[in-house]
């Protein structure tokens, strides 16, 4: 089904199914551990055997010599792949460094080894004893040093390396109040709760595994390059999927070295990432630093904004397009951007939740705060003032929808935004300061082809297949309902299965674009399958109905098990877009309000409230579109207070690479959420008329806890995450 | 994690004369620090010698008005009994703001007062470290040593103690008794339980090989406001940066003792004289010999700020 | 290899285990209940919690061979698909999660938490440590703080285990 015109009124419209704040369908499996994740299928392949990773013990150089003796003779052991005997690799599309070190280090814990045994006890001690003599190289780890030392990228992905509009130099410098400051984002992790984790098992010359990956066509395709095989020879399936946030979008070394072991020591083996190894192993959100320049006017309309961003990555890889919203945001004739790469040794960097806007809004947003109080203008109004309605850069393209300045007002007055002083530092209770700050949140919505097959099956029930996956997203249930919708169906008629590359290929879980592309391409195939069901019964398909299990066309109505009469109606399709992305810009909205406490003696701060008040299309399903907005909330608290990958610059490492070192938000660091969706729906976007939510929820919530830190302690941190040792000095005495 | 041998003991004299009897062997209780380090093979037991079974897991009123609280006490339980709660608030405080429930209820009193250090840098066995591998240097010193001790430390290691009850026990003058492989028995103040790093921070007590702990004492109640307050980043389950354990009396006077500074728990007897004058008097001479890095120079006006704040809320 | 026996959802397992066998993979690799989920191995994490003779402890930092005749309630012993547990329900309801991995480690001790509380034993954030303990929404989330939950579904944990406990959060 191809989508080039606006949607008009279509079954989805009907809102019997979507659009209730539905529990997901899956929630038995996961609260009762019965939901099979990766490392856990002892149910589909015998005599699996264990696979434990070793890490490279250098930032940067060489393997001189391997020495396999003693791992070798080590109980248990089966089989050791290293880059000397797992013969040519490839390497994936969409991966910089090899997941196989050797000889050439990339990067500190690369992958130089798997030792694969019969059990993990056996595998684990077996990989201490392997040993390997390294030449170190001289690896550059220090962003800030390499700044002056940078290239021009050419982003795949993100817009180019500069834009211009307008000039932006002659009309910041004539602005009468102007804005120049510099912020630093610290590297972070995507430190989701289940490791990557992998099994493996070999048929002949085809591989099937199980895994936990969030684009299982991307993966599949990505491991027959990196094998040499061919595509139709791999099967990957992942129908469970223990948190990705990014950091699963990719073949990983987990899978690879799955398959490799398995081959190798000619049984399954299953291999999950050590957490110590994670952090520095696999991808993370590169660093960045960035310079905001925004010229105003003293009624606060900005005439100039300019965005500059420098980040790293290993070769090959890609720059942190943190300069993305500042060309959309806020109004403004004179306009520049520019992101500049360098050269780092440091693991690659990668999607994160959000890539681009979450570490740019970080610091925009506190430029914005920063702005307002130049102005002596409330950072609520400065930010309505500069709203737009079309693309700053493309006048003639309008937002698909823009509900920013209702977000921020309704948001300002649930929040009681009223209430806050202005002037920072005067509020107090007990030990505490109290603040309150704001942030806009902004995210792109993304459409991307999408396909699904559904099954009507003589018991009246309808199965749905695709590879989309679910990473705690609600993709199971929104599915399910799309369906049910569709098919005028109670949700217990639908079934839904995820996660196999057997299945039509969909957008997959990454960019917030899998909730409105893989419904949109379920709507496709449920499209489909009611013309096939009409068509079958004679019914014009223009007249018939679906509904309460039954298709209905004048007085003649069918149960739908009846439809399908003696075989299964089987129907794929996929939702392919034309140019509406084109022709409009679509976006999502929302605003972001915390409340802080910074403890007046030790500076140690706490978040109290917050609040996000978002306009994203269509909600599908409130309930775990909620839990998507609050739980990017969260992982904004952990990005503006905690998450911080510290570098060791000699070394060429990650230091703090485990859960006790990577501190990420707990029970106690999070209060109460308030959340609330705008009504919208966007029928530029898809038949279904919904966007992507969850990502905006983590877009300029940091920037919200820095504002509302500022406003608590008149200390003004540019530099994330904001720890009570840099207030310290600020802090009353 | 290598290979070892195992065997449940019947008797602390037993449990300590195996140990020395035995090449690399090593006693696990609550298990929670050493086998995360085993499965990072820092800790190597050739031997591990499961002390569960002992019956060290009781609190005793002793004659002279104390407690005597047996090695095997989890921190759960000590946190939640009765005497403690109110005659050793600042313990009771210390064991609460550690680790998480679940550790809690498994972690033991003695294991909690020989828990290593959390530096990052002992915990990647890639990296130079003098506690983990003597003679291999200190990663720590001109690396990332936000967490690390600002006093007490050596050329050879800036690792701090992790324990937040070691901190409330010093505070408290506690004795921790011990059998020793001779079956003879000793009492160690907790003063000179814990050494400073020198040029041996591998060497992390005064405890001799086999030697286990059986017990901690707690002299009588002192009486006084007993607080402990802990600062962290995260709100909870995270190892201090800073903390102070106060008793302070109605007359002012008192004594501190402070977690997160360095390699053991940080109570300068003299600096106590200065509680009267307030906290930066206190202050300068817990720390008259500090030497911060760059990372860790907060926690000298963080240690002092924390100091004047739980002498303000003890003197409410 | 040794020999131990303990009891699981009330169900007596003997094993022969390499000592090195964590309880933590003694249940997943050789029980195969695989519900207790390993999210760190190394006590960071709480995603492995199980309850032993009453009590929540981190089954990856405790070997097996250390449970002889112990009495262990897994995920897998709180409720079914079928016959979900109150505490299971809640978080159905409530959204209390979302990729699933923490949650039978949270609902594991949400159980242990509460009967914490009904035994009075303190907390980090008790105000009066001689007064008898109330769950306030202070002192759940403190209690619960040693499991994370990266999705960060914090608020509506909260919810669904306030709703069973019977206040609100």
């Amino acid at each position: 089904m191809r989508f080039e015109h606006p949607a008009t009124f279509n079954p989805i419209d009907q809102l019997k199914v979507i659009g209730h704040p539905t529990s997901r369908i899956e929630g038995p499996l996961k609260t009762t551990g019965t939901a099979p994740y990766a490392y856990e299928r002892h149910d589909v392949v015998a005599d699996q055997a264990y696979g434990y990773v070793v890490g490279a013990a250098i930032g940067k150089g060489r393997i001189a010599a391997i020495d396999l003796d003693a791992a070798k003779a080590a109980p248990g052991v089966l089989a050791i792949v290293t880059a000397e005997n797992a013969g040519k690799l490839g390497k994936g599309a969409r991966n910089a460094a090899p997941l196989l070190g050797g000889p050439e280090i990339a990067h500190y814990h690369q992958a130089v080894a798997v030792v694969v045994a019969g059990t993990f006890e056996q595998a684990r001690a077996a990989a201490q004893l392997v040993r390997i003599d390294y030449v170190k190289g001289d690896g550059k780890f220090d962003l800030a040093a390499e700044r002056d030392h940078v290239s021009v990228p050419d982003p795949k992905i993100g817009g180019p390396a500069d834009t211009a509009i307008g000039d932006f130099a002659t009309a910041f410098a004539a602005a009468p109040v102007q804005l120049d400051a510099s912020y630093t984002t610290p590297d972070q992790g995507h430190a989701m709760m289940e490791p990557h984790a992998s099994i493996a098992a070999w048929d002949g010359d085809r591989l099937t595994v199980w895994t936990s990956n969030q684009m299982i066509a991307w993966g599949a395709e990505d491991m027959a390059k990196t094998l040499g095989i061919p595509k139709e020879n791999v099967r990957l399936v992942s129908p469970y999927i223990g948190g990705g946030f990014g950091g699963k979008l990719f073949l990983r070394a987990d899978v690879l070295l799955a398959a490799l072991g398995a081959r190798a020591a000619g049984r399954p083996v299953k291999v999950a990432l050590q957490r110590p190894l994670m952090f520095n192993n696999t991808t993370h959100r590169p660093a960045t630093i960035q310079r905001i320049r925004i010229g105003a006017e003293r009624d606060g309309r900005i005439t100039a904004i300019g965005h500059e961003s420098w980040s790293g990555n290993v070769s090959e890889g890609e720059p942190d397009m943190a300069v993305s919203q500042t060309r959309l945001l806020y109004a403004g004739a004179n306009r520049m951007t520019a992101t500049r790469l360098a050269a780092l040794d440091l693991p690659e960097g990668n999607a994160m939740r959000a890539p681009g806007e979450a570490s740019g809004m970080m610091a925009l947003e506190i430029a914005i705060d920063e702005l307002a109080d130049k102005l002596d203008i409330d950072p609520v109004a400065l930010r309505i003032a500069n709203d737009t309605q079309v693309d700053p850069e493309h006048p003639q393209r309008r937002f698909s929808q823009r509900q920013l300045v209702r977000c921020l007002n309704e948001g300002a007055a649930r929040f009681g935004w009223n209430k806050r002083n202005a002037k920072p530092g005067q509020v107090r209770d007990g030990r505490w300061l109290v603040g309150m700050g704001v942030a806009a949140a902004f995210r792109n919505n993304l459409v991307t082809k999408s396909a699904a097959r559904v099954r009507l099956d003589q018991q009246g029930r309808v199965t749905v297949e695709t590879d989309m996956t679910d990473i705690g997203t609600g993709s199971y249930t929104i599915i399910a309902q799309t369906a049910a919708e569709m098919m005028g169906l109670p949700l217990d008629k639908v079934v839904v299965r995820l996660g196999d590359s057997d299945f039509p290929v969909s957008c997959g879980s990454g960019g917030q674009w899998g909730g409105n592309n893989s419904t949109a391409g379920v709507y496709a195939a449920c499209t489909k399958l009611r013309e096939a069901i009409t068509q079958k019964l004679g019914f014009n398909s223009e007249e018939a109905v679906f509904a309460d299990g039954a298709v209905r066309s004048g007085n003649r109505s069918v149960p739908l098990a009846q439809a399908a009469g003696a075989g299964d109606l089987v129907a794929e399709d996929a939702i392919e877009y034309g140019d509406l992305a084109k022709t409009y810009q679509q976006s999502t909205f929302g605003a972001h309000f915390v409340e802080v406490g910074v403890d007046a003696d030790t500076a140690e701060i706490r978040v109290r409230r917050m609040l996000a008040v978002c306009a994203a299309g269509r909600i599908l399903n409130p309930k775990t579109a909620r839990s998507q907005v609050i739980g990017a909330m969260t992982m904004g608290v952990g990005a503006a207070l905690m998450e911080d990958l510290a570098v060791d610059k000699r070394h060429g490492l990650f230091v703090n690479h485990d859960l006790a070192g990577y501190e990420v938000p707990v029970h106690a660091d999070i209060p109460h959420q308030d959340m609330i969706f705008l009504d919208e729906t966007d029928p530029i976007s898809s038949p279904m008329k919904a966007k992507g939510v969850a990502e905006l929820g983590i877009c300029g919530v940091a920037a919200a806890v820095a504002n509302a830190v500022h406003n608590a302690t008149a200390v003004r941190v540019r530099d994330y995450p904001i720890t009570l040792d840099k207030l310290l000095a600020g802090m009353p005495v | 994690m290598r290979s070892f041998s195992y065997e449940r003991a019947t008797s602390p004299g037993d449990a300590a004369a195996a140990a020395a009897a035995t090449a690399h062997a090593k006693f696990v209780a609550g298990g929670t620090n050493l086998l995360d380090l085993m499965k990072l093979e820092i800790e190597t037991p050739a031997h591990l010698i499961d002390v569960n079974d002992l019956a060290l897991d009781r609190i005793e009123e002793t004659p002279d008005g104390g407690l005597r609280i047996g090695a095997l006490v989890r921190n759960t339980d000590l946190a939640a009994d009765r005497r403690v709660r109110r005659d050793y608030g600042v313990l009771a405080r210390a064991l609460l703001a550690g680790a998480s429930g679940q550790l809690r209820n498994k972690a033991t009193t003695a294991g909690n007062l020989l828990q290593r250090t959390r530096c990052p840098y002992f915990y990647d066995t890639n990296l130079p470290c003098n506690k983990r591998k003597p003679g291999s240097g200190c990663a720590a010193i001109g690396g990332f040593s936000r967490q690390h001790a600002v006093v007490g430390a050596s050329d050879a290691c800036i690792a701090t103690h992790p324990s937040d009850m070691a901190v409330a026990m010093r505070a408290l003058d506690a004795v921790v008794e011990t059998v020793r492989p001779d079956g003879t028995t000793r009492n160690i103040p907790i003063a000179e339980l814990h050494r400073l790093p020198g040029d041996s921070p591998e060497i992390e007590t005064v405890l001799q090989p086999g030697e286990l702990i059986t017990a901690v004492m707690l002299p009588k109640p002192v009486g006084g406001t007993q607080l402990y307050r802990k600062v962290r980043d995260r709100a909870s389950y995270a190892f201090a940066l800073v903390s102070v354990a106060a008793i302070v009396q109605p007359d002012g006077s008192g004594r501190v003792a402070l977690g997160g500074v360095a390699h053991k728990p940080w109570r300068v007897e003299t600096a106590e004289a200065e509680l009267p004058n307030g906290a930066k008097a206190v202050s300068a001479r817990l720390f008259a010999d500090a030497k911060p890095t760059r990372d860790n120079a907060y926690k000298l006006p963080l240690a002092e700020r924390t100091l004047a704040a739980v002498l303000r809320e003890a003197r409410v | 290899m040794t020999r131990v026996s303990f009891d699981v959802n009330g169900e007596t397992h003997q094993l022969e285990l390499d000592t090195r066998t964590t309880l933590l993979d003694a249940l997943r690799e050789h029980l195969h209940l695989t519900g207790t989920k390993k999210g760190c191995d190394h006590g960071q994490c709480g995603a492995c919690t199980v309850i032993v003779d009453g009590r929540r402890i981190n089954s990856c930092l405790t070997l097996a061979v250390m449970h002889q005749g112990d009495e262990i309630t897994t995920i897998e012993g709180l409720g079914t698909p079928d016959g979900l547990h109150p505490l299971q329900a809640a978080f159905v309801e409530h959204d209390g999660y979302q990729c699933g991995y923490c949650t039978p480690g949270q609902i594991c001790s949400a159980v242990a938490m509460l009967a914490e509380v009904k035994a009075g034993i303190p907390s980090h954030v008790t105000d009066d440590l001689n007064a008898p303990v109330r769950l306030t929404n202070a002192e759940l989330r403190e209690r619960m703080s040693g499991n994370i939950c990266r999705c960060g579904a914090y608020s509506n944990i909260a919810e669904a285990i306030s709703e069973v406990a019977g206040r609100s959060a």
